[in-house]
Order: structure tokens, then sequence, then C-alpha cells
């Protein structure tokens, strides 16, 4: 608890003292008055100071001025204790809501503690401990063992292994060498690094996220735009309601005092506080949580768009596959093991630019000596020949193989084969394909478990297309298409769909853009480091992890039911009390405890959201 | 341009939502935002830094007529 609410808390308990006191004291008239109003002033003062202030100011429906006014109509009416009572019970209320909000303040703070303090710079041979900021690109920073990146970089010195759970919500640690790029906001873990400086701060991926993340509030959801609207009219009309309850009736039915003492409890009911606070921290908290899990999401709107999620395009190479050629299979004719095989395939097309040479030799992954190959000749369409260790090496596709007078074994492979012979004899067939990512099918699973319509776009031939998507179970393909087909054939898809549920495309942000800003929510993944993905996506899943999609779903949903009781929840309240009071059936005690109540209540079920997970 | 400004005491939501409301309505103001979680305000204008600051002294007075106790931090 801070200064201030220790502060309140002990005029709180002064004063609730002093009102048991002041009720057990056998007064009557002007100096019973007296002696309640000592633990009125005591918890009110500032209640009443303000509204008279805000008044100044031409703040009319401020909720000072509302407990103010109610509160001296109470006095004057003679309700004393009820009068000190609402009083205290108001403050109590923002007391605890002051303590609720500030503890998830501080959760939110936590959730977003990536920000580095500070960075240890090399300048002539010392490391200088300076402000992030204030590093220059292409300077040297140095990095122990469990400190923060402050800087994206490239490492000049040093291995590790770094924590970039942070960042990404992935709990095993990253493997990085000299050469490589490290990311601020990554914990350091085991050695220490020396990395030059590529960004300057303001530009790091830490700053990136923190300005996301935070501008994420500035794009209202529908609810929470409802909400404002909703509380500038809300008080007005409650305050007239009152007026108009405290002259009406009594014109006719007279007792006046009954008709004024029931509006002003109206007016204790006039605060839409519990749902203007309540709504943002929900959608905060659920904003807060995903990036946990390493999903920034760029605004509360996303998240209500994403919880009416119906489809899911998906874009194939470099989402749903790794987007890298591959050796998946060896298969050696008999008498001929694998490595005989591989080595044979690598060594003729060691020249080969062709990413299906390059896979094979990444294969082999051992240094290839030049002058083991001689007269390379390559037939386009077809294949390599070369001579190896004395040895005529052809390696191709079937046709090369026929031309050969060689009828290779054929097995249902899906990707590029490549034949391999030696001095006209068959030594077996190596198959190269993107591999569909590790995450791919579980995420697919997920997806369809929740209900959720999946589609894959590929300019890939219909054959690879139809091979992943049967892999993974996806509902509808749409192979062969241009950069442009795919815009169109999202445009297909979105007149698909229901007119409530919402489309989603996923792609790795490099040449998707079009398509990421035309359907309902964009998705770029892979997105760490990469600035073309955070800017172009509505949101963006740091690492390249596809489960990540459902986890947001469920957060985005979890915190759409929140925000949905919340609203039912005080509105219901609010409107049950304005018609218990209406008809006499309502205390103003009972009032205030509905309006502070619900308020607390509601901002403790919106903090749900902040929850470990 | 946009700033960002750290706001001390601001105690509730509703008044953060008009504070905002104020702000945007006024000349040279773009677009303003108020954030009760984070407890920052952010101005945009389509004037420099100069201007920025000229335009700071009209919010504050704003800020003041609509929540005495809330500071901004300049």
């Amino acid at each position: 608890m801070s200064k201030k609410q220790k502060e309140s808390l002990a005029r709180i308990l002064i004063s609730a003292a002093l009102l048991i006191a002041a009720s057990l004291l056998p007064s009557e008239g002007w100096v019973r008055l007296a002696i309640f109003l000592v633990p009125y002033g005591i918890v009110g003062w500032d209640v009443l100071w303000k509204a008279v202030r805000n008044i100044a100011h031409g703040q009319v429906f401020d909720e000072n001025f509302l407990m103010a006014l109610a509160t001296v109509g109470a006095l004057v009416l003679g309700e004393y204790s009820e009068a000190v009572g609402v009083m205290l019970f108001y403050q109590v209320g923002e007391l605890f809501q002051s303590v609720a909000v500030g503890r998830s303040r501080q959760s939110i703070a936590q959730l977003m503690d990536i920000r580095p303090d500070s960075a240890n710079v090399l300048r002539d041979g010392t490391a200088v401990e300076t402000d992030p900021e204030e590093v220059a690109v292409g300077e040297a920073i140095l990095i122990r063992p469990g400190e923060k990146i402050p800087l994206d970089g490239v490492v000049r010195e040093g291995s590790s292994a770094l924590d970039t759970a942070a960042l990404t919500g992935e709990s095993i640690p990253r493997d990085i060498a000299v050469g490589d790029e490290v990311v601020s906001g990554c914990v350091n873990l085991t050695g220490v690094l020396t990395v030059e400086v590529t960004k300057p701060f303001g530009e790091s991926t830490v700053a990136k996220i923190l300005e996301l993340v935070e501008n994420a509030a500035s794009k209202k959801a529908k609810a929470e735009n409802f909400i404002t609207k909703f509380a500038r009219y809300y008080t007005p009309a409650v305050v007239i309601g009152a007026v108009l309850l405290a002259v009406i009736p009594p014109l006719f039915v007279g007792s006046w005092s009954e008709w004024i003492h029931r509006a002003l409890i109206f007016l204790v009911i006039s605060c839409p506080c519990a749902l203007v606070i309540s709504i943002p921290l929900s959608f905060f908290g659920g904003i807060g949580g995903a990036s946990r899990q390493g999903v920034l999401v760029k605004g509360g709107n996303y998240l209500e768009l994403l919880a009416k999620l119906e489809t899911v395009v998906f874009d194939k190479t470099g989402t749903l596959t790794e987007g890298v050629f591959q050796l998946r299979a060896l298969y050696p004719a008999e008498g001929v093991s694998e490595s005989e095989l591989l080595e044979a395939a690598a060594l003729a097309e060691c020249h080969s630019g062709h990413p299906i040479a390059q896979s094979l030799r990444r294969a082999y992954g051992r240094e290839i000596d030049p002058d083991r190959v001689s007269n390379v000749t390559e037939t386009p369409g077809q294949g390599v020949s070369a001579v190896v260790d004395g040895a005529q090496i052809h390696a191709g596709n079937e046709k090369l193989m026929a031309a050969l007078g060689i009828a290779p074994d054929r097995g249902g492979d899906t990707g590029t084969v490549v034949y391999v012979a030696r001095n006209g004899k068959y030594l077996g067939r190596a198959v190269i394909a993107d591999g569909v990512k590790p995450s791919a099918p579980a995420a697919i699973a997920a997806l369809k478990a929740r209900g959720i319509r999946t589609v894959m776009l590929t300019g890939d031939s219909q054959a690879a297309a139809e091979a992943v998507a049967g892999s993974l179970g996806i509902d509808q393909v749409h192979a062969q298409l241009l950069p442009g087909d795919k815009v169109e054939q999202l445009e297909t898809l979105l007149g698909t769909k229901s007119s409530k549920g919402t489309l989603a495309y996923v792609g790795d942000g490099v040449n998707d853009a079009p398509v990421l800003s035309r359907a309902d929510i964009g998705i770029a993944m892979g997105a760490m480091g990469s600035d073309a993905a955070l800017e172009a996506a509505d949101i963006v899943l740091m690492d390249d992890d596809l489960t990540k999609l459902s986890a947001a779903m469920d957060i985005s949903r979890k915190c759409l039911r929140i925000v949905r009781q919340n609203i039912v929840f005080a509105l219901g309240i609010k409107a049950l009390f304005l018609l218990l009071g209406a008809f006499g059936l309502a205390s103003m005690w009972e009032a205030v405890f509905a309006d502070v109540g619900v308020a607390v209540l509601a901002i403790l079920n919106a903090s749900r959201m902040l929850g470990k997970k | 341009m946009k700033k960002t400004y750290k706001l001390i005491d601001l105690d509730c939501a509703n008044c953060a939502q008009k504070m905002e409301d104020a702000i945007k309505k006024l000349d040279g103001v773009t677009d303003a935002s108020v954030s009760f979680l984070m407890q920052k305000m952010t101005i945009e204008t389509d004037g420099d830094e100069a201007q920025l600051n000229e335009l700071m002294k009209k919010v504050v007075k704003t800020c003041r007529r609509v929540e005495p106790d809330c500071q901004i931090v300049l």
C-alpha cells in the first residue's frame, strides 16, 4: 500500500470508530448533528473539497460532487448515521479500487519487464556502464551471464545460451556463437559475450515491442468504445432521473422527504467507474498475458476479433513448412550404404547452386575436396554427371536414369527425388522436400478442436500442396497461386464466412503484406528481429511456434468472457438498485454497497486476466 | 510529432477519459490518448518540438481544470 492509501485507511478506521461512538451517545438536535459531523468530516473532507473545486471548474457530473450531494442531502433530511456510513463505504470502495488497480498495474509492469536498465560498452578496452540509449551503432558491448541483452547486435566473441522466454514464451534456451544475431530482451545464461551493436536502442526489438504493447491500449475494442459512450450518458441520465424522482411524485402523493431520500439513492449509484476501469483492464491484461507467451497483439480490437475467429488461412512455405529444402530420406540400392549414396550425390552436385544440390551438400556435412571431382556436365531438366574419384557418377531425375537405361525403384515419395548411378549401376535415391514444421500438426489439430476452418494458400504445385495439407488435415487447399491471386482468393474466402465470424491470415510477413492487411486479422510469425513482420501484422507470433495461435485464441476468448461478465454484472446490479431505490426498497447503505462493491468485484474479475498461466 | 508524458496521481478511470476528451478538442492536437493503466498520456500534433511545448501549456491547463489532482511530468 502506498502512503496515500495508508492515510486513507487510517481515516476510515478513525471515522468508523467515531461513527459507532456517535450512534451510541444519547443526544438530540443540533448537538447530535455536530457529533456526527466529526466522523463525516474526517472521512469525507476531501470529497467535499473536490466537489466544490470541480464545480468551480465547470465539472458538474463529477463523482465527488454526486457523493457530496447525496450525503449532504441525507444530513439535511436528518439521516445522520446514514450520511456518514455512505461516505465511509464510498471511501472504503475507493481504497479497494485503488489497491486492486495498483496491483494489476504492477503485474502488468512485471509482464513487460523486458526493458534493459544498462549496457556495458567496451570503450578503450574497459567496460563502461551506460544507458542503452547512449550506445552507438558499431560499438561493442559486453554481456555477462545473467544479464539482459540491452541492444540488438551480432556476437563477435564468446558463445552462450540465451533465455528468450520474455520475448517468445519459449522455455528452452537457444544456443548462440560467434556470428549469430542476438536480440535485445533475451537473457544471457552461461557465457560472457561481446556483441557488436547493429541498431540504436530506439529501433531495437525491445523498444519496438514495448512501444507496440503500450500503444495497444489506444486501439480500443468495440466493448471499450461502448463503455466510454455509455459512461458519457449514464451519469447525466441518472442525475436527471434523480431530479425527476425528487420533484414529480411528491406533487401527486406528497411526502417530499421520502422522495428526496429515494432520489439521493440514485445519485449514489450514478458513477460508471466499475465499467470504466474494469473493461480496459481486462483487455490490457489480455494483451499483457498474450505477450508473455510470445504473442504480440496490437490492440484490444484485435483481441475481440480473435475471439470470434472462424477461418484461419495459412501460407504454406515458411509458415506451415520450414521453407527450406532438406534431405528427408535415403533409399540405397541393395549392397550400397546410405553414406556411400549420399557422398556420391553430394560430390557430383558440388558445383551446383540449385537448392536441391545445396541441401544434399548440407546433409553430407563434410568439407568437399574439389580435386576429387572433375568433368562436371549439367543436363538441364535432367541432372548432372561428373567423374568422382575416377568413377562416373550420374545424379538426376528419372529421365536421366532412363537415358542410362536404368529403371530406378519408386516409392510414393513426396518431394523431389534425386536418383544416383555409379558407372551405369544404380546406387539409390535421395528424397528432398520442404518439411512440415514440428509444431504444425498440433497447431492445426488444436484449431480444429476449437471449430476453426483451416485453409492453405500456396504458389506451389497442387501435388506438393495436397501432400502437406493431407498430412496436417487442412480443410481446404488452393495451390499454384501467383502473389496477386492470394489476395483474390482471400477475398473469396472472406465472402464465404459468416457475418459475425472473422478470418485470420497467417504468413511470415515477408512477401504477403497485402494479404496480411486485407484479412480481418493479419498474423505474422517468426518475427523476432524482423521489422517487416512487426509492422505489417495485427498480431505477431514472436517465434515459429504455430501452437501459439490456439493459445492466443484461448486468451482472447477468456478476455472477452470476462468483459461480457463485467458489463452484464455491473449494468445489471446498477439497474436493479435503481429500480429498488425508485420503489423505496433499497436503503442508501445498500446502494453504496452496490456501487463500490460492483466496482471492486469487476476489477477483481478483470485481474484474472493477469493471472499466471 | 508524437510524445508520451508520464502522469502522477491519475486516480480515476473516468477522469482519464474526460481528460482525453478535453485534450482532443484543443486546437493543434491531432490525437491524444490518456492511459489510466499505464499512467501515461500520448499527444500527437502536426507541429514541431517548439510548437508542441507551447501546446503542452494548454494541455496542462486543461488537465488542471478537469482533474486538478493529476500532474503531468514535462
